[in-house]
Order: structure tokens, then C-alpha cells, then sequence
């Protein structure tokens, strides 16, 4: 304030007569900030690259024991810890399926949730559907394990497919219930990819006698296509990991099957079975949820890494 | 109807002398009224020129003349344009047939994120055009043609639009304009981030237009008004804030021996 009060009067002198002085002045405040931030990037940082190397750590042991071979890890299909029998592809196949079919819920639906939210709905109505949106986003995973647990299996898949075709833990269930939540998350990045296409290009669209959905269809979603793709993508690692809703509702036991009305264990579900139990610390048992968990880290890792890639891939540049 | 040559347009613009009719013509953006009682006739075959200073509607009646406006929430027109003695405001018309018919050109290039190609098929291919292959090809390069922008680009119909430079990717956005044949083309300060060698090109092309078109042009720029328009349109904000037709002749006599005293003010440069 009372520096630019002096310009101000330095301004209205002849600017020959007054010495500026541009002279740095400590700005202690400024550094103290500085080294508070830096902290709180620091402390992510440090607790990423630790869990990390403790996953790698744990995962080295279990690998480097006698009884597991690499080529049985990741070639046979039979996951029997007890026998001493670890093929990862029980657990994977699970965790895809389920996956695949949250993806088959999420992202029809999402998507059209984010081009109603975007393209058609008045600024009105999407006051108050965006933060409805966004609660359904908060609620916790365990209430939707509870849900497909509860509801979706008895009632709608039995009572649509009968009892004896739907076993009561099914990988269906939970495939469905966790495409309901991640719904939101692909509903709201996509419609904030939606949102960012320029207005310009609606009205170019429109002016050329383009109907609101083909405007929609054929100018706004190509144009957002990066930003879509990267949020299935993200979509697709969320549902990967999710646990809860796996773990109550897919299946209690690695089981290799395809036929999604069967229950089958998944990775995150498995883990979570496992290190709840009592199980000691030395056994191979435990060592092996943390190999479960490196292979579920690259899966996670592949897809962040892949949902980059597309979206500098396919971006339409508008401008 | 896409795949009938362009001068069958002339066939279409034989009755009448006026492509467009605005009658009274009120604009509100909710309570705001923001364009006052405007009337005027567009002539057929003919640039009209719509000039004033910022904010005094003149972008906002053309904007209603494709029903453009339409997409603002909020904004409703009272008084009547009328398009082959039809009023484009009535209840029954859709908006999006007017917009096929009275074609648009904006402020910004606006060409979508496709190649030239598709950005010339997408105005055809959205009104129902089937034709071979051969035929869209024909249809590509008559547009582009059309927008004398063909031989910059005949080698790269495949390339993105918007790597063009800014003149060009104007012209290829008239071009898009004249694929879906309108009888009327609405250009909302098309050379406003243009170069002056562009422009130059854009006002050549507007001349050409002419024979098959009827253009109206807003513009803020007095010499590009005086050099290409056939009529004028002057426009001012009353004291209210609201816009009005000032003044509306043939363009030598706006500029020569403008009857009202604020045209002549402001041709002159003394004020806006």
C-alpha cells in the first residue's frame, strides 16, 4: 500500500528527477511458505516410494522362497496357499470380469449422464444434479458391498435369473454395483472434458442446421474424447483396486471361472481376506498377498500410465 | 437437394426482393431489453452491413436472423422475421431448418476437429445427404471452390482444419458454410482476427458471393463496411442500453450524406 502510494506520487514528478529503487526486500513470510509446501509435497512423496519399497521388499521374499516358481505364478490356474499351489490367474481373471462388467454399467450410463449434464440440462436443473452426483461419489464402499450383498442378488438377479442359476456371492453383483460406484467419477470427468469444448464449435455445429444431438454426437464428444477416455480409464483402475464391495459381495475363495453368476475371488478381495485373518507373519501365506499386490500395483500403474498416453494421443486440438 | 448444383439457388431467390424482413423486432436477455424496435429489409443478392459501436445490438439482430439467439437461455424476441414471408419465430418453424437456410460464419474461426474434408461433408451429412463417394468429392471441392480457398488446400483435404492459418481457416469455414446451400449467410465480424492481407481475400470472396448469395455483415470496422456492403445499417445503445436502428440506407448515401446527425458523427469518427 504504501509503496504504491509512493509510485503514484513518483508519477506525477518528472521521472528524471526520481530514483526508483528496485531493490529486493526480504519477504520472510514468502519463505516459511515456501518451505511448508515443499514439506507437504515431500511427506506424499516419501510415503508413496516407502509403501513401494516394502511392497517390493515383502513380494522379494515371497518370490525367492523354495516353493514358488515364477512360471507357476503366473501359468496355472489354481490358487491353493494352503497346498502350496499359486496361480495368479483365479484371482486376475476375477478381478478383470468384475472389472469389465463395472465398466459395461459406468460408462454407457456416465457418459449419457455427462452429456445431459453438459449438453441439455438447464443451468437450473444442473445446480442440483451435479452435487447430487457427487454424493452418490461419497458414499462409502462398504455400503454397496452391502447393497449387491442384499439387494441386487436376491433380488434382482435371482428374482430375474431364478435362485438356482445365481449363486449368492457372484461376480455379476458385484461387477454391477461397483459400475453404479463409479458412475459418478466417469459422469463427472467426462462432463468436465464436455464442458471444456468451446461454445464456438456448438455454434458452428448449429449454424450449419445441426440438431442438439447431433451436435453433441458428432462435434462435442469427439472433441472430448481424450478427456472420456482418460476418465475410463481412471474408471478402470478405481474398479480394479475398489475392495469392499468385492470382498462382500464376489466371493470368499479363488475359484477360475468365467460364468459371471459363479462366486470368484478377487485380488483386492483376497488380500483383504487374508491379512484379516490370523495368519502368522512368517508364512508364505502372507508373503504371497503382498505379490498379489505388486502384480495389482502394475496393473493399476499400466492403466494411470495408459490414460496419459490417450489423452495426449487423441487430443483434438480445437484451437 | 445437397446434390443439386450451387446456382440452382438462384431458383429459390426468385420471389420477392427481400431475402429477409425484420419487423419490429424486440430482444430481451431475460428483463433486459437489449434490442429496441428494430425494422429493416434485407435486399436478395446484395451485402448489408451492419455497423455501430460495441454494445448496440447489431451482433444480437443477427444472431436472431438464424434464430442463433435461440441457444442463449433466457433470450426471446417479440416482433417477427420473416423468411419467405414466413415468420421464423412462429411456433411451428424449427429453429434448425431456419439455420440450414440462413448459414452463419463467426467472430473466431470456428472449424470443428476433423480434416477440411469432413469439416466440408459434416453440414451435408447432418441434413441427409447420400451420395457416392465420387459425388461428396465433387461436393468437397465446389465448396471449397466456392470459398476460393481451393488450391491452398486441394492436396490436404485430409489434414486437420484447424492447422490452416486464421484466414484460411475462415474461408474453410464459409466454404463449410456454402456446403449445405443457404440462401442467406450471416457473417458476425468474420475478418475481426484476420490479417490484413485476409481480410483483403475475405472481401474479394464476399464480392463473388454476391452473385448467389445474400450476405449481411456486421462489422466494426467503418472502411470495411464502406468498401464491400451495398447497404448500411447503423445502430447506437439508447439511453436505456438498449440497441436501435439508427439510420438504414444504401451504403454511398450512409457514408456520403447520412441524414441523422449520430451517423454522421460517428462515420466521421467522432465518437465509438
Amino acid at each position: 500500500m504504501e509503496q504504491e502510494a509512493r509510485v503514484a506520487v513518483e508519477r506525477s514528478t518528472p521521472l528524471s528527477i526520481s530514483p526508483i529503487n528496485l531493490r529486493g526486500k526480504p519477504r520472510f513470510g514468502e519463505n516459511v511458505i515456501e518451505i511448508i509446501v515443499f514439506i507437504c509435497g515431500a511427506i506424499s512423496i516419501f510415503t508413496t516410494t516407502a509403501i513401494v519399497i516394502v511392497l517390493f521388499q515383502e513380494a522379494w521374499m515371497f518370490f525367492g522362497s523354495p516353493e514358488v516358481d515364477l512360471v507357476e505364478f503366473f501359468g496355472t490356474t489354481t490358487w491353493q496357499p494352503e497346498t502350496g499351489r499359486f496361480g495368479i490367474w483365479p484371482l486376475m481373471t476375477s478381478t478383470l470380469i468384475t472389472s469389465i462388467i463395472a465398466l459395461m454399467v459406468a460408462v454407457p450410463l456416465g457418459l449419457g449422464a455427462a452429456i445431459y449434464l453438459s449438453e441439455y440440462a438447464s443451468p437450473q436443473a444442473r445446480g442440483y444434479l451435479k452435487p447430487i452426483l457427487e454424493v452418490l461419489a461419497g458414499v462409502p464402499t462398504v455400503v454397496y458391498g452391502y447393497f449387491a450383498l442384499t439387494f441386487v442378488t436376491p433380488v434382482i438377479l435371482q428374482g430375474l435369473l431364478g435362485k438356482e442359476n445365481v449363486e449368492i456371492y457372484n461376480m455379476l453383483s458385484a461387477g454391477l454395483t461397483m459400475g453404479i460406484m463409479i458412475l459418478p467419477l466417469v459422469a463427472s470427468m467426462s462432463e468436465d472434458a464436455l464442458s471444456a469444448v468451446p461454445r464456438a464449435l456448438r455454434e458452428g455445429a448449429y449454424g450449419l442446421g445441426a440438431t442438439r444431438l447431433e451436435t453433441s454426437l458428432r462435434i462435442v464428444v469427439p472433441a472430448a474424447l481424450s478427456g472420456i477416455l482418460a476418465a475410463v480409464i481412471v474408471a478402470m483402475s478405481r474398479a480394479v483396486g475398489e475392495t469392499m464391495i468385492v470382498a462382500l459381495a464376489a466371493g470368499a475363495g479363488p475359484r477360475f471361472t468365467f460364468n459371471p453368476l459363479q462366486a470368484a475371488e478377487t485380488m483386492t478381495g483376497h488380500i483383504a481376506r487374508i491379512s484379516g485373518g490370523d495368519i502368522s507373519y512368517a508364512s508364505i501365506q502372507y508373503t504371497s498377498i503382498f505379490a498379489i499386490a505388486l502384480v495389482l500395483f502394475f496393473m493399476t500403474l499400466l492403466l494411470n500410465l495408459l490414460s496419459g498416453w490417450v489423452a495426449s494421443r487423441f487430443r483434438e486440438v480445437y484451437e | 437437394m445437397a446434390t443439386a448444383e450451387f446456382s440452382s439457388v438462384n431458383t429459390l431467390q426468385s420471389n420477392g426482393k427481400y431475402a429477409v424482413e425484420l419487423k419490429n423486432i424486440h430482444i430481451y436477455y431475460g428483463a433486459f431489453r437489449a434490442v429496441n424496435n428494430v425494422s429493416l429489409q434485407i435486399e436478395r443478392q446484395r451485402i448489408t452491413a451492419f455497423i455501430g459501436p460495441s454494445g448496440c445490438g447489431k451482433s444480437t439482430v443477427l444472431r436472431a436472423i438464424n434464430r442463433m439467439n435461440d441457444l442463449i437461455p433466457g433470450s426471446r424476441l417479440e416482433g417477427q422475421i420473416l423468411f419467405h414471408g414466413k415468420n421464423i419465430y412462429d411456433p411451428d418453424v424449427d429453429p434448425v431448418e431456419v439455420r440450414r437456410r440462413i448459414g452463419m460464419v463467426f467472430q473466431k474461426p470456428n472449424p470443428f476437429p476433423k480434416s477440411i474434408y469432413e469439416n466440408i461433408m459434416f453440414g451435408p451429412r447432418i441434413n441427409g445427404w447420400r451420395g457416392t463417394k465420387q459425388q461428396a468429392d465433387e461436393l468437397v471441392e465446389r465448396a471449397l471452390r466456392g470459398a476460393a480457398i481451393w488450391d491452398e488446400v486441394k492436396d490436404k483435404l485430409h489434414q486437420p482444419g484447424t492447422a490452416l492459418s486464421g484466414g484460411q481457416q475462415q474461408r474453410l469455414c464459409i466454404a463449410r458454410a456454402l456446403a449445405v446451400q443457404p440462401e442467406v449467410i450471416l457473417m458476425d465480424e468474420p475478418c475481426s482476427s484476420l490479417d490484413p492481407i485476409s481480410t483483403l481475400k475475405i472481401e474479394e470472396l464476399m464480392f463473388e458471393l454476391r452473385q448467389n448469395y445474400t450476405i449481411v455483415i456486421v462489422t466494426h470496422n467503418m472502411q470495411q463496411a464502406a468498401r464491400v456492403s451495398d447497404y448500411t445499417a447503423f445502430f447506437l445503445m439508447n439511453e436505456s442500453r438498449a440497441g436501435e436502428l439508427i439510420e438504414y440506407g444504401p451504403t454511398t448515401q450512409i457514408f456520403q450524406n447520412p441524414q441523422d446527425e449520430r451517423t454522421e458523427n460517428y462515420i466521421s469518427g467522432r465518437f465509438g
